[in-house]
């Protein structure tokens, strides 16, 4: 286990670069100028042009400004951005609302996902079973931003339940309606998940045999039949909670929360190309650490994935 | 041995009568899908006594399995009906009993192991943890004591390095001694009736012989009483006291296993025997019954074989023959018995 932890850590490095220096190579390939409007109406004065260039390594090819980068990387430096803001402060700040929203929607998803799921699967064809197959289904089928508009508009406006829009500094209150509407899309695949699985699972013959050995019906199904049924979803929650921590712009935008997904995209709005690798660096390493927690915990769940 | 395990007294609510465990009695089950009303059970008979081994044989789709499960109470209903019949247990109706009082009887009462091993046991769970949980759920065991019955189990049954592999799970077996495992599993409370369904179908020949002699010993060392099902002549010939032959979800006949061999009363039965090869016989052409089981949605009127058997007349087709007495504990369906026996 701790060699096959090791190897995927290993393996991490060369798909950082890789990804990074794409990213790098894109990022500053954008057409604009990043000096545009930073003097006012006036072009700025040759003195200043000259500094900020230098700074920022502008005149530098690209493979030596990228190595630069790397270097700075390696010892914490995101770098500065062109506003002379330090990135990496940025990011934490962001990042930690980015997280706030997507651990909300995570708990919504795998709490009211998998109940929802599981009691569509054991109750096949019955009522609770439509009304999860047909909820899921609108929900799949309207775009997040109609849900997100709808729900600021309902709870928010008309009864007042949830803040409207949210403070630079939002609590977890703050963000539970922006959360609930992230996760709903998640929400709606994680019942249809569990549901189809547990359905099928429930057929299984390791289940008939935990009939033929006397145990109830909730051991039979909470016990015997969901911990295999499960292990999909666990899966999909997972890579699922990779990409909430890579922001969410639809949602940021709605509810006005200052997350990692709307500093990207004004980054790149600005051309701030440090900003943009900065945070699009810390997206690749997230998003691989997230996919190994996943690997790791469908090995514990399931013994017969075996990582050595 | 200091791991075997003497049978323990049977100080439950089931008594016995004079040793009879089960009786099942105009037992009918049936299939209602979208196509139609599959009749896979029409009215069976048998009865199982203390240290007796009754083996179960007919062709695939006879209804052996679903026999096995109706009795067990592990049928899917719907699609599965029982419209009629009745499974004792001494003495008590396991078909009218409320469910959670049924439910307790299945493990320390009655037992079943299965065809597949590798499927039937949870992927999921080490198989100590499976065979712990007999004790756990039924005994309200503690964990360790628990545990400890395990090892105590899978080395009754033979599992090398028990306490090692207690925690192995069951797809780190050999197939062998997963269907062990299973064994320990359905034997783990003591029941006085074990249901063997195939259990040896999936195993190679060698493996087959052995899990074999461990399901007798064990239901000679524990007097249980055996219900073996199998569509193999051969394997049932030194395990069975008796033998019920199935068709169509009927029983045709039925007999002590060294009359049938030395004799058969139905036509079908002599099928099946002569369909399994012979040494003294090398050579010579194996004679498979011709002809498909019926359609069970439409199982034909009178003697459900008569399609496909050689001495049908018109009453065959007219007339369903009942099971009736044709010796000294021997019964067969069929209208011309009595030619069959004296061919
Ligand atoms: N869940 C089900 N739904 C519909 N029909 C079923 C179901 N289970 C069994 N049957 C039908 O009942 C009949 C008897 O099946 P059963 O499994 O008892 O056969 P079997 O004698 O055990 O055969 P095999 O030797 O293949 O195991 C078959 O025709 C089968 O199609
Ligand atoms: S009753 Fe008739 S058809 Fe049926 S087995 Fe006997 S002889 Fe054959
Ligand atoms: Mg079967």
């Amino acid at each position: 286990m701790t060699k096959y932890i090791v190897r995927r850590l290993l393996q991490m490095i060369p798909v950082i670069i890789g990804s990074t220096f794409l990213i790098f190579a894109m990022v500053f390939a954008l057409p604009g100028n990043p000096l545009a409007g930073k003097c006012g109406e006036r072009p700025c004065p040759p003195a200043f042009v000259e500094k900020f260039r230098a700074d920022h390594n502008l005149d530098d090819p690209l493979p030596i400004r990228y190595v630069k980068y790397l270097g700075d990387l390696a010892h914490g430096n995101f770098g500065t951005t062109f506003q002379g803001l330090n990135v990496l402060d940025e990011l934490q700040k962001r990042y930690l609302i980015t997280v706030k929203l997507a651990v909300i929607a995570l708990l919504f998803e795998a709490i009211i996902g998998v109940l929802a799921g599981v009691l569509a699967g054991i109750r096949k064809g019955k009522f609770i079973d439509n009304l999860v197959l047909v909820s899921t289904l609108v929900v799949i089928s309207i775009p997040t931003f109609v849900i997100g508009s709808l729900a600021q508009t309902i709870f928010g406006v008309k009864l007042g339940w949830f803040p409207v829009t949210t403070p630079s500094k939002p609590g977890w209150y703050d963000l539970l309606l922006p959360g609930l509407v992230l996760g709903s899309l998640s929400l709606a695949y994680a019942a249809r998940l569990t549901r189809t699985n547990l359905a099928e699972n429930l057929r299984a013959d390791y289940v008939r045999t935990a009939v033929a050995k006397g145990l109830s019906r909730p051991r039979v199904i909470g016990v015997h039949t969901l911990r295999n049924s499960l292990i999909p979803v666990v899966t999909f929650l997972g890579a699922d909670f990779g990409g909430l921590l890579g922001g969410a712009i639809i949602t940021e935008r709605i509810f006005n929360i200052r997350g990692v997904g709307g500093y990207i995209f004004q980054s790149i709005n600005s051309r701030d190309g440090t900003a943009v690798v900065g945070a699009v660096t810390m997206l690749v390493i997230v998003y691989l650490f997230m996919n190994l927690l996943v690997d790791i915990l469908y090995g514990v769940l399931d013994p017969r994935i075996s990582h050595d | 041995m200091a791991t075997a395990t003497a049978p323990t007294a049977h100080t439950s609510e089931y008594q016995p009568q004079d040793g009879l465990l089960l009786e099942v009695e105009d037992l009918h089950v049936e299939f209602h899908t979208r196509y139609g009303v599959a009749k896979a059970i029409n009215g069976v008979n048998f009865s199982v006594r203390q240290g007796e081994c009754l083996a179960i044989l007919g062709e695939s789709g006879s209804g052996k399995s679903v026999t096995a499960q109706a009795i067990m109470g592990i049928l899917d209903m719907p699609p599965a009906k029982i419209p009629q019949g009745s499974v004792k247990y001494c003495g008590h109706d396991l078909l009218t009993m409320p469910e959670d009082r049924r439910r307790k009887t299945r493990g320390p009462e009655i037992s079943m192991i299965f065809q597949d091993a590798l499927s039937s046991l949870n992927p999921t769970f080490p198989v100590g943890w499976q065979i712990a949980e007999m004790f756990r759920e039924h005994r309200g065991m503690n964990k360790s004591d628990a545990y400890a019955q395990a090892v105590r189990l899978m080395e009754r049954v033979s599992i090398p390095a028990a306490k090692q592999r207690v925690k192995a799970y069951p797809h780190q077996f050999s197939g062998g001694m997963r269907q062990r495992i299973m064994i320990a599993m359905a034997i783990s409370l003591d029941p006085a009736v074990l249901i063997a369904d195939e259990p040896t179908t999936a195993l190679d020949v060698t493996v087959q012989a052995q899990i074999m002699s461990l399901l007798q010993e064990l239901q000679q060392e524990r007097h249980m009483g055996l219900i073996l099902i199998t569509h193999d002549l051969g394997v049932v010939a030194d395990v069975a006291d008796r033998i019920a032959v199935m068709y169509a979800g009927r029983i045709v006949e039925q007999a002590d296993v060294r009359d049938i061999y030395a004799k058969p009363a139905h036509p079908y039965t002599k099928g099946l025997l002569d369909s399994i090869p012979r040494l003294d016989l090398k050579g010579q052409e194996l004679s498979a019954i011709g002809g498909l089981p019926p359609n069970l949605m439409h199982i034909p009127p009178g003697c459900a074989f008569n399609p496909r058997c050689t001495m049908a007349q018109d009453i065959c087709r007219r007339d369903r023959p009942e099971l009736v007495e044709v010796g000294p504990h021997r019964k067969a369906a069929c209208h011309f018995s009595e030619e069959v026996l004296n061919a």
